[in-house]
């Protein structure tokens, strides 16, 4: 399938045409919604708040964070999906034409949360010369931290190209100084949904996840570090005792000829005169 | 574009990030409106103690409105008259929470009562009332950021990102 990513900047993709099917589409309707019925329960929001809204286009998900009593900001890069915004009677937040890869213009501990679908994966296109992806992410993590306040979550669903720039989009998140993790719905399969959920100044985001229903954890640090672990403590030092017996070990299952082992195998000839 | 929301805008420049003159971004032109929105007082209160109290009243200053902010954030005066007896206060909540909700309400009812006038004309201001058309001038760098139908177009040129 073809990814609008790869074929227009987002403000000129979504034009009037575009948005318009896209808000009219009850199939694109349907996701956007389950997505963040999905991304609020993940955020786990106990009163009503004060939500930022990242590449909020007409307003979809928005309409779901006012039936939940809450107060949202809404940015989005395209005109027309604004002009949609406006002209649908249900969306209460205030919005913004504004790029999230020029950063987050609020100032320091604004919002209670922050929510993003199918939006920040634009991040990875540079549409001039004088921008990179890093710089983009760079800029809109580094703005989105100092946007919410302490203690703070933020989740942002997003369709990532490969898996190269899955990481490129993560790590990004953790340079800025989040607490981050992935989260994958229907993992595997064509539907699958990626989830980033971020957590400021909250360290370990893996603790918060784990009460919630249906979250699998694999912990990609832990992996790592077992890796490591496994490698430091499996491999013997070249040379010493184990790791000659295991040589000869080896050699006799391939079939050689192999001196037997004894009280003398790997140790020291004395000194020579 | 709700006053609640330019309370917390700044002027989205690299340079003028540690300006201190480009917070609260100063109306022009301005033309307001008035929506209606659901009075939540659990959002207000929760929002209130992050309610940069003296920009409010520069910018409810230029919109003519000045006479609809109180001199003191609601919140500060409450703590203030709480401050003599903060620790037994902190307590008896505590019990109450732990006793059930039917104790807490009544006890915090106490003090909400005068705050909740308070809080509905707060309501009235920071959410109800918006700016449809007219811009928004960075006290630093005099960059105007055109608002069109209540959108801010925070948009920047690649020279100034």
């Amino acid at each position: 399938m073809s990814r609008p990513e790869d074929l227009l900047p987002p403000d000129l993709y979504y034009n009037d045409t575009e948005s318009a099917k896209y808000t009219t589409s009850s199939r694109i309707q349907n996701i956007q919604a389950s997505m963040t019925n999905r991304a609020l329960e993940l955020l786990d929001l106990d009163r009503p708040s004060f939500i930022l809204d990242i590449g909020c286009g007409s307003g979809l998900s928005g309409e779901i964070l006012s039936e939940d009593g809450h107060i949202w900001v809404g940015m989005d890069i395209s005109p027309s999906m604004l002009d949609i915004a406006l002209q649908r009677e249900d969306v209460e937040g205030d919005l913004f034409l504004a790029d999230m890869g020029q950063g987050i213009p609020f100032r320091p501990g604004t919002f209670d949360a922050a929510i993003s679908i199918s939006a920040i994966q634009w991040l990875c296109n540079a549409e001039t010369s004088d921008v990179s992806p890093e710089g983009r992410l760079r800029r809109f993590f580094d703005g989105l931290y100092a946007s919410l306040r302490r203690g703070a979550r933020a989740v942002c669903q997003f369709y990532p190209k490969n898996d190269q720039q899955r990481t490129m989009i993560s790590q990004a998140a953790v340079r800025a100084g989040f607490g981050a993790g992935i989260l994958e719905d229907d993992g595997g399969t064509k539907n699958v949904k990626t989830y980033l959920v971020l957590s400021v100044g909250g360290g370990d985001i893996t603790g918060t996840v784990s009460k919630m229903e249906g979250v699998d954890i694999e912990d990609g640090r832990k992996l790592r570090e077992a890796m490591h672990r496994g490698k430091r403590k499996g491999e013997d030092i070249k040379g010493s005792k184990q790791w000659i017996l295991k040589k000869k070990e080896k050699m006799k299952n391939k079939g050689k000829i192999v001196k037997s082992d004894s009280k003398y195998t790997g140790r020291r000839r004395g000194p020579k005169f | 574009m709700k006053l609640l929301t330019t309370n917390f805008l700044t002027c989205a420049v690299k340079t003028c990030k540690t300006s201190p003159l480009s917070f609260p971004l100063h109306f022009k032109d301005a033309t307001l409106e008035r929506t209606e929105i659901d009075f939540d007082p659990l959002f207000m209160r929760n929002l209130l103690p992050r309610v940069n109290w003296d920009a409010l009243t520069t910018t409810a200053t230029e919109l003519g409105l000045q006479a609809l902010v109180p001199a003191k954030n609601p919140v500060d005066v409450v703590e203030q008259s709480r401050g003599d007896d903060g620790d037994i206060d902190v307590q008896a909540e505590a019990e109450a929470d732990a006793e059930g909700t039917t104790i807490n309400a009544t006890e915090t009812n106490a003090d909400h009562e005068i705050e909740e006038e308070i809080l509905r004309r707060l309501h009235n201001l920071l959410l109800e009332t918006g700016v449809v058309e007219g811009k928004l001038v960075c006290g630093n760098c005099g960059f105007e950021y055109p608002i069109k139908e209540g959108v801010g177009n925070f948009l920047l040129p690649a020279h100034l990102v």
